[in-house]
């Protein structure tokens, strides 16, 4: 299919599904009554349209993010969550809720940034300057362990059973009561770790060959590292501040968009964006909807769907290497 | 357009792999690189293409220090044929050639010069009717044709080739130096690390030898490449001799 063709068809059913989203609910609000001064339209404009945007700008970081994850490492199996960025991120915010400083509002993602900050750094220091693609995944796979381990000595260190309660609801993932302020605080973190990872496009493609093919094709890995690291630190880190860890989506999305984009890493890129938007709007607009006794988290939702994906994933390549 | 190199000391790990090399090549001509395993080809064939800054000495371009290039600029003035095969996604062929104008091309995609390059380099080496097949599920054959193609389609001044034959049956061999050769007759430089000596006695017109980081022997084929000092490089006995037809045939009798 032809990549523009692609994108406007992505991108006209993100417009439909965040419009269903602003409908859908326990609530049911019909349009007709988005604009009224009662109930309804407070519902509107207070709860669902700043929860519809979060839950697009999320879902288009995550999803980019994946894309440049798998093509920056040449694995199709390939996640934020490898890095140990989300991890880090989350240990910044849970840190923050253990002392109770969630009553101010940008405490927490204050926090959550400056975990991911903090662990990109740490990947930095330990893949060194070498721009090596093997010590970048170790060093990755060694922080995310290093942040879980140290998120769950908090959770269990946690003063009172109601903190524990907190600190693992929120951690779950969610974009329950999400208010603009959650909006104004992600929407221009992500914005600009996009356009870092758009940045990204060339090399990846160059990469295709191998990293020497693509350093002699005039590639700087060492630059190409450091817009992934900002780039994934950004988008990561201020969709776990404002949602917790919601995982699988930059896993799942560029699967889901490669039979129609192609396989080449730049063109995967913003079909990714446009489609992980669409899954978080419609997969939150359907937990909305389950009439179940309390919302099911969106995290576990995500979970649930992109572990047997992953599985699947798995069979296939072994079937195809076979 | 002059390559040379010039005093070249290259340390890794604590290891010596060039030990003070000069040498030059001449535009117009396929320079081998001989030599035994370890004896320093790879390394002197990745600092000639500028991804590995040697700790001393310098490889010049026209007696421009190539380590003084911007990146883009040496990407399109020196193009690099790694060793192996590497396609990592399900691309198709025409995809893999265009890659190859990467440092040619805008940030905005390919203009019609570099299709037209891409179209001139899938012709010269016969993939035109490849170009919608997907190049993970080519043979071998067919891969190293496209990957050539790829390199090509970048229309290098230099096209640094690192055992290009490895894996591939004769014909396919004579194929790839034939199309080495004939970009070569154009006017470009060629410089190509190979291990057959035979292929390398035929097809090479000037001969660089290395011996354990050292140049053992440089210069035109017939006066650098002789049976006594392919066999000190490569520590075998080596009888040279002349097919029926007249080729060149390098034969290794046995270890020394």
């Amino acid at each position: 299919m032809n990549s523009v063709r692609l994108n406007i068809l992505l991108a006209l059913g993100l417009f439909a599904a965040m419009l269903f989203s602003l409908a859908a609910g326990k609530v049911w609000v019909a349009p007709s009554t988005w604009w009224s001064d009662d109930l309804a339209g407070l519902i509107i404009m207070e709860l669902r349209i700043p929860r519809t945007i979060l839950g697009a700008a999320i879902g288009a970081g995550l999803g980019m993010a994946g894309a440049a994850m798998q093509g920056y490492l040449r694995n199709p199996l390939a996640d934020p969550g490898v890095f140990g960025v989300s991890s880090s991120a989350a240990l910044g915010a849970v840190t923050s809720l253990y002392f109770g400083f969630a009553m101010t509002a940008w405490l927490l993602p204050a926090f959550a940034l400056a975990g991911a900050g903090i662990g990109m750094g740490l990947l930095a220091l330990l893949a060194g300057r070498s721009g090596s693609l093997i010590l970048f995944t170790l060093a990755g796979v060694i922080i995310a362990s290093l942040a879980s381990s140290l998120t769950t000595l908090i959770i269990s260190l946690a003063p009172t059973p109601f903190a524990t309660t907190e600190i693992v609801t929120w951690l779950m993932g969610a974009l329950t009561d999400r208010s603009w302020d959650d909006v104004k605080l992600a929407l221009p973190l992500i914005a600009t770790g996009m356009v870092f990872l758009m940045a990204t496009g060339r090399s990846l493609d160059a990469l295709t060959l191998g990293e020497d093919a693509a350093r002699s094709m005039g590639v700087n890995v060492l630059r190409l590292q450091w817009l992934a690291v900002i780039g994934v630190g950004l988008t990561v880190g201020a969709s776990v501040a404002a949602a917790g860890i919601i995982g699988f989506v930059g896993l799942i999305v560029p699967h889901l968009v490669r039979p129609f984009a192609g396989h080449r890493p730049s063109a995967v890129m913003l079909p990714s964006a446009l489609a992980g938007a669409l899954l978080i709007v419609v997969a939150d607009s359907l937990v909305r909807i389950l009439p179940s006794v309390s919302e099911l988290r969106l995290g576990i939702a995500m979970a649930l769907l992109g572990a047997p994906f992953f599985m699947i994933l798995l069979f296939k390549m072994h079937r195809e290497l076979a | 357009m002059k390559l040379a190199f010039d005093s070249l000391d290259l340390t890794l790990r604590g290891r010596e792999i060039l030990k003070t090399v000069s040498g030059q090549f001449q535009p117009g001509k396929v320079t081998v690189i001989l030599g035994a395993n370890g004896a320093g080809k790879s390394s002197l064939l990745s600092c000639l293409a500028g991804l590995r800054e040697p700790q001393g000495g310098s490889v010049t371009l026209d007696n421009q220090p190539l380590f003084s290039l911007d990146n883009r600029e040496r990407g399109r003035l020196i193009g690099l044929l790694p060793q192996r095969p590497d396609i990592h996604w399900n691309v198709d062929v025409k995809t893999i050639v265009g890659l190859g104008r990467l440092p040619h091309s805008g940030r905005w995609g390919m203009s019609d010069a570099d299709h037209q390059a891409v179209a001139r380099a899938m012709v010269a080496t016969d993939c035109a009717d490849l170009a919608d097949r997907k190049a993970m599920r080519l043979s071998g054959g067919e891969q190293g044709r496209v990957l050539l193609a790829r390199v090509l389609a970048g229309e290098p001044r230099w096209l640094l080739a690192d055992e290009p034959l490895a894996s591939l049956d004769p014909a396919h061999q004579f194929d790839v130096l034939e199309r080495l050769k004939t970009y070569a007759r154009a006017g470009q430089g060629v410089i190509v690390v190979l291990h057959d000596l035979t292929q390398a006695a035929r097809f090479a017109d000037d001969v660089i030898v290395l011996k354990e980081g050292n140049v053992l022997a440089a210069g035109p084929r017939e006066q650098a490449m002789t049976a006594e000092t392919m066999g000190e490089a490569y520590g075998v006995e080596i009888q040279m001799g002349t097919s029926a037809t007249g080729e060149p045939l390098v034969v290794p009798v046995r270890r020394l």
